[in-house]
């Protein structure tokens, strides 16, 4: 076997879906049923399109091989695909944030981490032990494109000083640094 | 060999004691405002009770004593900044008169590495300063054994202090405040504990490390970039914790810079040791990461470094 066909690795694909009820759920089939392993799903509701489509951002893992067969299957079922990444976010990190993130509009600080070219934030765990006013902290999850973690972790240092944040930042060791 | 002290303080007294041992003989003893010199071998039990008892260690003038009758003189005093004085001048002092120096004092190292050198230069004594970083733990020997040119940069905990913060913080869930006091009731940390939590000393090791590993770049503690662990949230620690991690206060070296800060690892890498203990990960160029942990502080823990450069001079 060659490397397209064991090689796992993880892909982002944009979606423009029609605003209809399961259309979303539409979407995913083809990625399930072709062996995608589905990491996130970035459903931006409140984010229409000028055609009055909503912009889905879907992480996956599959094989190159899979990969093709599953963008083949959601152009099939009629689903828009805007963009098949080739990008290969392969490289998971973990970050911790706190400080007055309500306040200082957490769904913001996450599109500006999103917005970074190459991370896209794929969980988030959130505490606020004192209530949503006072400080809370925040773990996130992050996948990034190999060999970029350096530059993702200063775009969200500036984002974090910008925004007074706290940031405990992953300890990076050896050749990944 | 004839062995001079300057400072008494917890390393100081250790020095005296295992001097001996050592089968070195004590020649001068010092604090800032007494000494005791003896050419034939001071008596270091009788010393150790007049600083306990009295508060001195001897009827002596301390600037006799660094003119001594010593091949080695240890540097215990304090650590301080900038300028890094007294601790400079005695060492300075010493090379003039073509001693050794052995210094466990950081300021010296971190803030006047340049200085020191070239002191060093013109003298025919040698400066060491193992016990400057990591006490017992031999970091920097390990580094020159291996070469410093092929080491590519060094990860890890240096302030047990911190550590002890973070880890008590992690397993019981409590918050900071109240792990540093009871920190303080055990004796941990010191009565002003600044230096240890905002990262200050964690980063004049690192200076001291980056400067042993850039022979040409002299760093000073302004150069590191250095975040503390002051009212680190408890939440944070529990995000991390939920997640098989943990957080520790981390000293990275690479490529001449210096970064301090409270950094996410694995709850069971072996750069997060628990509670005061000390760990680091030396990178080297072909024999991949070499981990060293162990007792990072502590009078004797950090005499037995003293001693260890004292032996290397002896051979």
């Amino acid at each position: 076997m060659n490397d397209s066909q064991t090689d796992i690795r993880a892909y982002t694909l944009r979606l423009e879906l029609v605003d209809e009820p399961g259309e979303l759920l539409r979407s995913l089939k083809p990625i399930a049923e072709n062996g995608g392993n589905l990491l996130s799903i970035f459903h931006e509701r409140g984010n229409v399109t000028p055609r009055g489509h909503i912009p889905v951002e879907v992480d996956i893992e599959a094989t190159p091989d899979r990969f093709e067969t599953i963008v083949e299957g959601l152009r099939d079922a009629g689903i828009n695909v805007i963009q098949a990444g080739t990008e290969r976010y392969s490289e998971g990190l973990t970050i911790i944030l706190s400080g007055h993130l309500i306040d200082t509009d957490l769904s913001d600080t996450l599109s500006q981490i999103q917005e970074t070219k190459y991370a896209t934030v794929t969980d988030i765990s959130l505490t606020a032990p004192q209530g949503a006013t006072d400080i809370s902290s925040a773990r996130l999850k992050l996948a990034t494109e190999s060999g970029s973690t350096a530059e993702v972790l200063e775009s969200i240092r500036e984002i974090a000083d910008e925004k007074d944040l706290r940031l405990v930042e992953p300890l990076i060791t050896g050749s990944d640094a | 060999m004839r062995v001079g002290v300057i400072g008494v303080g917890d390393v100081g007294s250790a020095v005296l004691e295992l001097s001996t041992e050592y089968g070195h003989t004590v020649t001068a003893v010092a604090d800032s405002k007494s000494a005791t010199i003896e050419p034939e071998g001071v008596n270091v039990s009788k010393v150790l009770s007049t600083k306990r008892t009295d508060g001195v260690v001897g009827s002596d003038d301390p600037k006799e004593a660094l003119e001594g009758p010593y091949d080695v003189l240890v540097e215990c005093t304090p650590t301080t900044l900038d300028d890094a004085e007294p601790g400079f001048s005695h060492a300075g002092i010493a090379l003039q008169r073509d001693r050794h120096v052995v210094l466990a004092n950081k300021g010296p190292v971190a803030e006047r590495y340049r200085d020191l050198k070239e002191l060093e230069a013109e003298s025919d004594g040698t400066v060491r300063f193992g016990a400057t970083v990591g006490g017992a733990i031999p970091i920097i020997s390990t580094i020159e054994d291996f070469g410093p040119d092929r080491v590519t940069s060094l990860r890890g905990v240096l302030n047990g202090t911190a550590n002890f913060i973070l880890s008590r913080m992690a397993t019981e869930g409590l918050d900071y405040e109240h792990v540093l006091a009871e920190t303080q009731d055990l004796g941990v940390a010191e009565a002003d504990p600044s230096f240890d939590v905002n990262g200050i000393d964690a980063a004049l090791k690192g200076v001291i490390i980056a400067n042993v590993l850039e022979r040409e770049e002299n760093l000073s503690l302004e150069d590191a970039e250095i975040e503390g662990i002051e009212n680190l949230p408890g939440s944070m620690l529990d995000l991390a914790q939920k997640d098989g991690r943990t957080i520790r206060l981390i000293v990275e070296v690479t490529d001449g810079t210096v970064r301090v800060g409270p950094r996410l690892l694995p709850k069971n890498s072996d750069l997060a040791p628990v509670g005061t203990r000390n760990a680091v990960g030396i990178e080297t160029e072909s024999a991949g990461q070499l981990n060293l942990s162990g007792r990072g502080a502590g009078g004797v823990e950090t005499a037995s470094a003293v001693l260890s450069d004292i032996e290397r001079f002896s051979k």
